[in-house]
């Protein structure tokens, strides 16, 4: 049971302002500004951006500065201001296919149409720590070359043209949508897709991880990863005609996993699927990963118990704020809960004492 | 009306101030923020699903002579919203061939640069990977 309290209002407001006093740091240090977080800090505000569940870069800098960089924090501010804003509509759907790439690999395919593009990657560096960037922030012009437009097809596709990789045909059933409607178990797949793209990137990538150890182990390959910007369309209803309201950079992932093939079809490569806000690699793959382990039903595979196969378990454990908010709640005051529990425990001793002294 | 919604901040209307084709209006819709539900397909062809939202402003005004024009921008930008709403109209108007000269074709070119500078510094960090023939026979 929740009893209110009330008072402390005066100590509350003066942690408030401590609170400030404290985000800003050593005055004699230059304030950071919003600006700079959103350039300098730009893979935090991917990250907040992605788990917010709403694109817009100068918000989550804000949203990080205001939370004192405790991601988690600033996810909330995020979601939070979501709430406010009226629903214009749905867009209609990215094609990723013709995305922009600033960055395009394939584990599967040294030699694809389009060529494998590194982009600023950190792979292979060495992680070594760089004493430079303490002393100035000045970094090295980046090199160019010379290129034309050229498209960039995707794997996917070239396996798909051979047949050796289940298709991914269109379908344009209108998907659920969780903002709108709470998540109900079953979860189809497009609702896990927006639960998955949303979730905790340490939860998600803890749930691939645990498939690449053998819980629900699918053999997956980075058929794909790329990385660039897409323009964004919606039917505008005072125009009667699809518009272009912006351009997002996003992050998709295609694995290409464990083929099947049954008495009736020949062994094909099945599909894992990732596409997150911004340059979020990480999360992009582990969302694939994790989504190729819950379609073990569908795929016609066992369900051999383990925890990145239950789509119950993932979604419900996977969204930080409804897990930060359900675990953080427990320090707020508890005073009349936790006393009816001690008068109970005190009354169970009471009466194992009276026992015994009867015995 | 992709430029428009793309344009960096100020810049639509600098380039309308320059012009000197900014107009008197009447509100049909005063800037507004909201959201759009970004939407993707499962393995980047399949079924629809919800991928999350964008902050998008909106608005809509008339001119003096009745033309209306509407504005669509990413992210919270009232000014820049009612910037793209006068091109939009004034694009409707006589002063079209004018205004695409002013506002529409620069606004492209410096798209187009900042597009090319991504692509051309995409393109140094292409790779040839080698498979290297292990040593045993």
């Amino acid at each position: 049971m929740y009893v209110a309290v009330k008072g402390g209002e005066r100590a509350i407001e003066n942690a408030h302002d401590w609170l400030a006093e404290e985000r800003r740091g050593d005055t004699s240090v230059a304030e950071l500004t919003v600006p700079q977080i959103r350039e300098q800090l730009s893979l935090a505000v991917n990250r907040v951006m992605t788990e917010g569940s709403l694109y817009d870069p100068d918000l989550a800098a804000l949203a990080i500065k205001q939370a004192r960089g405790d991601l988690i924090e600033a996810i909330f501010l995020i979601r939070a201001y979501r709430t406010t804003l009226p629903r214009f509509g749905y867009s209609d759907p990215v094609d990723t296919g013709g995305m922009a790439c600033d960055r395009r690999i394939s584990a599967t395919f040294k030699d694809l149409p389009g060529g494998q593009v590194l982009g600023p990657t950190f792979d292979y560096t060495h992680r070594l720590l760089d004493f430079k960037l303490a002393a100035d922030g000045e970094g090295p012009q980046a090199p160019e070359r010379d290129t034309a437009p050229a498209p960039v097809p995707r794997v996917t596709g070239f396996l798909n043209r051979e047949g050796l990789i289940e298709a991914a045909p269109e379908d344009d059933t209108p998907p659920p949508d969780l903002t709108r409607e709470p998540l109900e178990m079953p979860a189809n797949r497009a609702l896990r897709l927006q639960a998955l793209t949303r979730a905790d990137e340490g939860f998600t990538l803890g749930m691939a991880y645990s498939t690449q150890r053998g819980y629900a182990r699918n053999h997956a390959f980075v058929g794909e990863l790329r990385i660039g910007t897409v323009p964004v369309e919606m039917e505008v209803a005072e125009l009667g005609f699809a518009i272009e309201i912006g351009e997002v950079t996003l992050t998709e992932c295609e694995t290409v996993n464990q083929f099947k093939g049954s008495k009736t079809e020949p062994p094909q490569f099945t599909r894992g699927y990732g596409l997150v806000f911004g340059q979020s690699e990480r999360k992009a793959i582990s969302m694939a990963l994790v989504d190729r382990a819950m379609r073990w039903e569908e795929l016609g595979e066992d369900d051999v118990g383990a925890p990145a196969q239950d789509a119950e378990f993932v979604l419900y454990h996977g969204d930080n704020i409804q897990a930060t908010g359900f675990l953080e709640h427990i320090k707020l005051p508890h005073y009349v809960d936790f006393q009816s529990e001690l008068e109970l425990v005190r009354k169970l001793r009471r009466d194992a004492g009276d026992q015994e002294a009867a015995e | 009306m992709g430029l428009l919604a793309r344009a960096p901040e100020g810049r639509v209307a600098a380039l309308l101030a320059e012009a000197g084709a900014a107009r008197k209006f009447d509100w049909l819709r005063a800037p507004e923020i909201g959201s759009v539900m970004v939407r993707g397909r499962a393995g980047g062809t399949g079924a629809l699903f919800n991928l999350g939202e964008m902050a998008v402003t909106r608005c809509s005004l008339r001119l003096a002579d009745g033309t209306v024009g509407h504005g669509y921008v990413q992210g919270r930008r009232k000014a820049e919203a009612e910037a793209a709403a006068q091109v939009d109209a004034l694009m409707q108007t006589g002063e079209a061939a004018a205004i695409r000269a002013a506002v529409l074709t620069p606004l492209e070119a410096e798209e187009t640069a900042r597009r090319s500078a991504r692509a051309r510094k995409a393109a140094a960090t292409k790779v040839e990977f080698f498979t290297l023939v292990r040593g045993e026979d």
